[in-house]
């Protein structure tokens, strides 16, 4: 009965989402204040039901549900609890549902913010987010529904795939899109401005919050799903350029550039229609990313085939909601002109820079990922793209974004001369040379330029978002919230090119056949093989290996990597085994029994890998900081009183 | 700088920056893209024999051999028309077994033998080759058991 329930509630949530959609676009325009006021309502009922069908599905998981087809190609009766709710989001349909109740509860949360907007705007804003939600219920109602009942039920399930079967990766897909849904409400501020013909600084301050935060979510979601693929994937990468990683990636970097863009729209009213062109973008990444990883599209574009329906149905959503939102914008852009302006060595023009870097980035990003599908496309020979082409192209907008950030955090607003900035960016700059030869030769006795150049770039982020709080601080003067996140963020920042310098320039991996006893030297760290033992968990068995690590004589412990066999799929898993000595990750992964008694063994020395993760962690918390500022909540209440007539106002001129 | 003058130099730079990116994408692209062929085509000669490729195809059932000890393996991969020798160095992935569909990255030896520095094993491998895709299916067919489609 409960998956019909599910089923049920998705019909609902759907008309629902209709509703919420019309009567807040429509009323909006047409001024019917009746059908406004039907907007929040529609909103909440929308969550219920939502909600309603999450809980029913988790249910038929819990219970064993084998006759809900879902269910039974994802879990198993052997599959502990913990992964039986998680197992709900563990492939396509799922995911879908998932991505529909964390869009309800971003719009039941504007929703409940909206109070404080004037309130043609906010039903504008939900009435987009209405129309998103009806697409994506729509899609699932018509071609993923979770809740297809199996005729006759299966004796047991498929279980979920046992890579997933990981409490990092359990949780990486609720917080990654988290972020990918909040750039919904972003797009949807634009929207909602753009049909209203009329964006100042206030929208800036309503959207930034929202952005933000949606930007933090991402940006941990990312970094959890880069953690998982270096301890769980068994063979220590951890960041491969795949299509799926990079389908979160691209909205990341448009997003941040948003951010970065909103501040400006924010602070001097500038890069108006620049804003939201990101925002649109941002959210169409999402857009792009949710359905080419979960839907088997990026695999080839043969998948198209293989499922039509799926395959044109994404392509029309995404045209209409791209599409659309780009005609819109063609349309209504022209009326949001900014009128200051600014000198070229201001920090209107370095987030200028900012921004065109990252939008570079990604488009770099987005070649690389579509390229294979274009090729497969037009017929011409399959091709791959990897390594060898994202990571010196890459690097090629991101140094310089990276060179420009400590200066542009010194520069004015709309004045172009540094003045007595200069010194501090001079001062900081030699200090961070310093540190980075100190570091590279002393540390590691070698030196490459790239290694150079990430050693002084990251300290001298870090020094530089310093030097402004200090000065603060020093004066007695207060420090707002959002300037505290931005420097925690900037911070984070230059952690994370510490962090990745020091892993790419200084990992030592070695594959080498180990017998009982036998010894392996790598990075400085003695590796001593003690052989396998089998072992056996819940729903798996397999064997265990000991190796005992030292260095210079000292006994660091023994690490104990796993190859295990799920029962039910027959999947093997390589489980390696991670210590952490000193900030440097020693990484062991069982692979081969050779024969001879010898197994092959994958060794690897990473040193200052977690910093890349803390780091991540940290750009994280300066988000969530900055979003909290007070401001943000002030400003809209104060807002509301001024906007509403101005508002009316235009809506009078533009309708 | 006027409003009128900002707005060309914003337009100018997101241009140029815009042309920059494409034209290093391309050319980055075309130096670094690694090209997919079927051992087919690989004997009739149209791999190139100075640049890495990709090998697809099937692990031949009892093609698998390796010195009692060593890293080294050998095996052979097959589209069912021809088979090409494949000898690796290294940690084979957990899904590489015999029967299964395989991606080898390398270049190809004097003596005809493919000389791999990467292997990866169907579920690590999210471009398959529709070729491979399709000898898969064939495969998965006719041995009764159907396989499960992708994570």
């Amino acid at each position: 009965m409960l998956p019909e329930l599910g089923h049920f509630a998705l019909i609902l949530a759907l008309l629902l989402a209709g509703l919420q959609a019309f009567f807040g676009i429509a009323g909006a325009h047409l001024r019917r204040d009746r059908w406004l006021a039907a907007v929040a309502p529609a909103v909440a009922g929308q969550f219920v039901m939502v909600a309603t069908a999450i809980a029913c599905l988790v249910s038929a998981f819990v219970s064993h549900d084998f006759s809900v087809r879902y269910v039974a190609e994802n879990s198993n009766s052997a599959l502990p609890l913990f992964y039986r709710v998680t197992a709900l989001w563990g492939a396509h349909e799922g995911s879908l549902l998932l991505w529909i109740f964390l869009l309800a509860c971003w719009t039941l949360a504007v929703a409940i913010g909206a109070a404080r907007l004037p309130v043609r705007f906010g039903a504008r804003v939900l009435g987009v987010l209405g129309v998103v939600s009806f697409g994506f219920l729509l899609f699932t109602l018509a071609t993923s529904n979770p809740f297809l009942r199996l005729i006759p039920a299966a004796p047991d399930g498929r279980d979920l795939n046992p890579i997933l079967q990981d409490p990092a990766l359990a949780i990486h897909p609720p917080i990654l899109y988290t972020g990918y849904v909040g750039f919904a409400v972003a797009f949807a501020f634009a929207c909602a401005a753009m049909l209203e013909g009329r964006l100042d600084q206030a929208w800036a301050r309503w959207t930034r919050p929202w952005t933000t935060s949606a930007w933090a979510f991402l940006t941990v979601g990312i970094a959890l799903g880069s953690w998982w693929a270096y301890y769980e994937l068994g063979w220590g990468g951890f960041w491969f350029w795949d299509p799926v990683e990079n389908a979160s990636f691209m909205p990341w970097l448009v997003g941040t550039a948003l951010v970065h863009s909103l501040a400006v729209t924010d602070k001097r009213g500038l890069f108006k229609s620049w804003t939201l062109l990101l925002a649109i973008l941002a959210f169409s990444l999402s857009l792009l990313g949710t359905f080419l990883v979960r839907s088997g599209v990026l695999v080839s574009v043969h998948s198209f085939a293989a499922d039509p329906t799926r395959g044109i149905f994404i392509l029309a959503f995404l045209i209409i909601m791209i599409g659309g939102s780009l005609a819109l914008y063609a349309w209504r852009a022209p009326l949001l002109r900014s009128s200051a302006g600014f000198e070229l060595g201001a920090r209107e023009s370095f987030l200028l820079f900012n921004n065109i870097l990252l939008v570079i980035a990604a488009a770099i990003v987005f070649g690389g990922t579509m390229a294979p599908l274009i090729a497969d496309a037009l017929g011409l020979p399959t091709l791959s793209v990897g390594l060898p082409y994202f990571n010196p192209t890459f690097l090629m907008p991101i140094l310089p974004l990276l060179a420009l950030l400590p200066v542009g955090l010194h520069a004015n607003w709309k004045r172009g001369r540094l003045g007595q900035q200069q010194r501090a960016i001079l001062a900081t700059l030699a200090i961070s040379l310093v540190l980075a030869l100190a570091v590279s030769f002393g540390v590691f006795a070698q030196g490459r330029i790239l290694t150079l150049v990430g050693l002084t770039l990251g300290p001298w982020i870090i020094l530089s978002s310093l030097v402004d709080p200090i000065d603060r601080w020093r004066r007695k003067l207060t420090l707002s919230r959002s300037v505290m996140g931005m420097t925690i963020a900037h911070i984070g920042v230059g952690l994370f090119v510490i962090g990745i310098t020091v892993v790419q320039s200084f990992t030592q991996e070695h594959d080498v056949a180990l017998g009982r006893g036998e010894l392996a030297s790598v990075g400085g760290y003695e590796f001593r093989f003690e052989g396998v033992r089998s072992m056996e968990g819940p729903n798996y068995d397999g064997v265990r290996g000991s190796v005992v690590v030292t260095r210079r004589a000292v006994p660091l412990g023994t690490l104990y990597p796993e190859k295990r066999r799920y029962w039910v799929q027959g999947a093997v898993t390589t489980e390696a085994a991670i210590q952490m000595n000193r900030g440097t990750n020693l990484l062991i992964a069982l692979g081969d029994d050779l024969g001879a008694g010898r197994w092959s063994v994958r060794i690897q020395v990473r040193p200052l890998i977690s910093l890349v993760w803390l780091a991540a962690l940290i750009m994280a918390i300066g988000g969530a900081v900055a979003g909290s500022d007070r401001r943000y909540r002030a400003a809209a209440r104060s807002a509301t009183e001024e906007m509403t007539p101005a508002s009316a106002a235009a809506q009078e001129r533009a309708g | 700088m006027t409003p009128r003058r900002r707005r060309l130099t914003l337009v100018l730079g997101i241009l140029a920056g815009v042309a920059i990116a494409g034209g290093l994408t391309l050319r980055a692209l075309r130096a670094n893209v690694m090209f997919f062929f079927d051992p087919s085509q690989v004997v009739a000669g149209e791999a190139p024999l100075d640049q890495r490729f990709r090998l697809g195809g099937m692990v031949e059932k009892g093609s698998v051999h390796r010195a009692p000890g060593s890293l080294e393996v050998d095996f052979v991969v097959t589209d069912f028309r021809h088979e090409l020798p494949v000898r690796y160095t290294g940690v084979l992935p957990d899904l590489f077994r015999e029967g299964q569909g395989v991606v080898a990255h390398g270049r190809i030896g004097t003596n005809g033998v493919f000389v791999a520095d990467e292997v990866l094993a169907k579920h690590d491998e999210k471009y398959m080759p529709p070729e491979v895709a399709r000898a898969l299916k064939k495969e998965a067919a006719s041995a009764a058991g159907g396989t499960r489609t992708g994570s």
